[in-house]
């Protein structure tokens, strides 16, 4: 029997309400997604990507339908239990980088180990994480001083540093330059590659998007093509 | 607090302003109080003997009949009785009109730092205190109750008042001729204060008559009408300024840090733990403006005795500092929870989209 998949979407639908305009961004949207995979999800603006992360990551309810995450039902979770999901579970990494400007790239990847309760004793495995991102020699400068392409190398750091089951990737190479991007893509490539780490990410750019083992194309708040995961 | 040093440091300042004010008001009053203490003290009387009626803590004006002192240096064990006029100049000064000789006798003198006693009627004697703040020396004019002194002597502050006239002259002068505002006595030996008031009771009825040590002990804080009420005042105005100042700061330093806010939620931070930064960071600028308080009542001090040294005494009270400090911390900790339960509630992608 095959494992059963890492997150599963089913049928979800995300209205907002701008004043008196309902502004349907997700209308009916199925995906599952296996441990391990990598998924790229493409579409033009408004298509609804953006909504779809931050359901998953969490960030933002669903209007109905249902996600679940290591089959745990994220819309039946407590704001705590959300909390606690983008602590242990999914993390994210940004188009722009978010990384707190007032702390060292070290400090930034130090707090999110300090938010889940795990900054005490040595992380091989992160080591390993932190040498193939390449950042060693860099964490004690503040992001002001660090290249688009070294930011997001810290953020990706940050990310990965509590192991979490999912990878949300946002845009992750929409600030850099082509080189800064390639090199961007390949350390998300490895980590799936070399650590097993579940990624999805967002990206307008089909290049990027080939890097993933899935395509998956969203257009009015749908999928529009899906293979199945294999 | 550190990237953000100018609005911290105008917060912690303005944190700093009310307990400055509670700390220095408090400060006024007991030292003010203390000083006159210590004055009254240095008089050297056993027995105070005060016109009927009146305040504890004013003697201006003269109702008793200057024959009175006479009479009471006749009752048996009293060695000494002078009667002192008190008139008040300005504000809080006033002048005391007394018979030199007599107060000679009692206190044992003054110590003439400058000059020496009173030469003719237009004499004054002055305290170093007072001297100081005026600038005046031995010999030159100094302008009191509307018209001029030569300044006789300058004396050691702790006697009696800060200005001293011949009795005459001030009972003249303020239309008393014959009259005296309280009379102090001396007694022979220590256990005669007791049967000596006990005795002046009965002979004196409604004249409010103390041993020193307890009318000294008498003279605080809480016995001066509606300084109490004052002091509380202040106290709920510093709590205002407090809290106002904190929430303005704390509410900015949220808005500031709205991304930053997100960027936390998105990394698993809890809606406790962003109260708790924004709490744990108003409690931080409340112990900050505490010391900073403490520092500037020094400063207030300072700037007292150099500038008015005879018309107001500031003491330090530590013992209010802890007072003082809690009331810091009570208004900023109620100034940061409205901002702080907003950062908490933020949602966090309208936070991330933040610019």
């Amino acid at each position: 029997m095959s494992e059963a998949p890492i997150i599963q979407i089913s049928g979800l639908r995300k209205i907002y309400r701008v004043g008196r305009v309902e502004v349907e961004a997700l209308r009916g949207v199925d995906l599952d997604v296996v441990r391990g995979e990598f998924v790229a999800i493409v579409g033009p603006s408004g298509s609804g990507k953006s909504t779809l992360f931050h359901i998953v990551g969490g960030l933002t309810p669903a209007t109905s339908g249902i996600v679940r995450i290591g089959g745990q039902e994220v819309g039946a979770m407590s704001d705590a239990q959300r909390t606690r999901l983008r602590k242990t579970t999914v993390s994210f990494v940004f188009q722009k980088f978010n990384l707190l400007p007032n702390l060292t790239a070290g400090d930034n990847i130090a707090l999110a180990r300090f938010l889940a309760g795990r900054n005490h004793g040595a992380d091989p495995q992160f080591q390993d994480a932190l040498k193939l991102l390449g950042i060693a020699d860099r964490l004690r400068h503040k992001p002001s001083e660090l290249s688009g392409g070294e930011q997001q190398r810290v953020a990706i750091a940050r990310a990965v540093v509590n192991h979490p089951a999912i990878l949300l990737a946002d845009e992750p190479t929409g600030n850099l330059d082509t080189a800064n991007s390639r090199a961007v893509l390949e350390l998300l490539r490895d980590l799936n590659r070399r650590l097993g780490q579940t990624i999805l990410m967002i990206t307008h750019n089909p290049e990027a998007a080939a890097y993933g083992d899935r395509i998956v194309h969203m257009q009015d708040g749908r999928i529009v093509t899906t293979p199945a995961p294999t | 607090m550190r990237h953000r040093p100018l609005r911290t440091l105008l917060s912690v300042l303005l944190i700093a302003i009310p307990v400055t004010l509670i700390l220095t008001l408090v400060g006024l009053s007991r030292g003010m109080i203390e000083e006159s203490k210590q004055r009254t003290r240095g008089v050297g009387a056993d027995i105070m003997v005060r016109p009927p009626g009146s305040s504890i803590i004013s003697f201006t004006g003269a109702p008793i009949p200057q024959v009175l002192v006479k009479k009471l240096r006749q009752e048996p064990h009293v060695v000494l009785a002078t009667g002192v006029i008190v008139f008040q100049v300005s504000g809080i000064t006033s002048v005391s009109g007394i018979d030199l000789d007599e107060f000679n006798r009692m206190s044992g003198g003054f110590v003439y730092l400058e000059g020496g006693p009173f030469k003719g009627p237009d004499d004054i004697l002055i305290d170093d205190f007072y001297a100081q703040q005026e600038k005046k020396h031995a010999g030159e004019t100094i302008n009191v109750l509307n018209r001029n002194w030569r300044v006789a002597g300058i004396f050691r502050s702790g006697k009696l008042a800060r200005l001293v006239l011949p009795i005459s002259v001030v009972q003249d002068l303020t239309g008393n001729t014959g009259k005296v505002s309280l009379i102090y006595l001396k007694v022979d030996q220590p256990s005669s204060i007791n049967p000596v008031i006990a005795s002046l009771k009965k002979q004196l009825e409604g004249y409010p008559i103390y041993p020193m040590q307890e009318y000294l002990s008498l003279l605080s804080v809480e016995n001066v009408p509606a300084l109490n009420s004052f002091i509380h005042v202040v106290v709920a105005i510093s709590i205002v300024i407090g809290f106002a100042v904190v929430c303005l700061s704390m509410y900015m330093s949220v808005l500031q840090r709205t991304r930053e806010i997100g960027i936390l939620k998105s990394l698993g931070a809890s809606r406790v733990y962003i109260l708790q930064l924004i709490v744990t960071e108003a409690f931080l600028m409340g112990l900050f403006g505490t010391a900073t308080g403490i520092f500037f009542t020094f400063g207030a001090r300072w700037l007292i005795l150099t500038l008015v040294p005879a018309s107001l005494q500031q003491a330090i009270v530590p013992d209010w500092w802890p007072i003082a400090g809690l009331i810091a911390l009570f208004a900023s900790l109620l100034g940061a929870l409205y901002p702080g339960f907003r950062a908490a509630r933020q949602d966090p992608i309208e936070a991330l989209a933040y610019e």
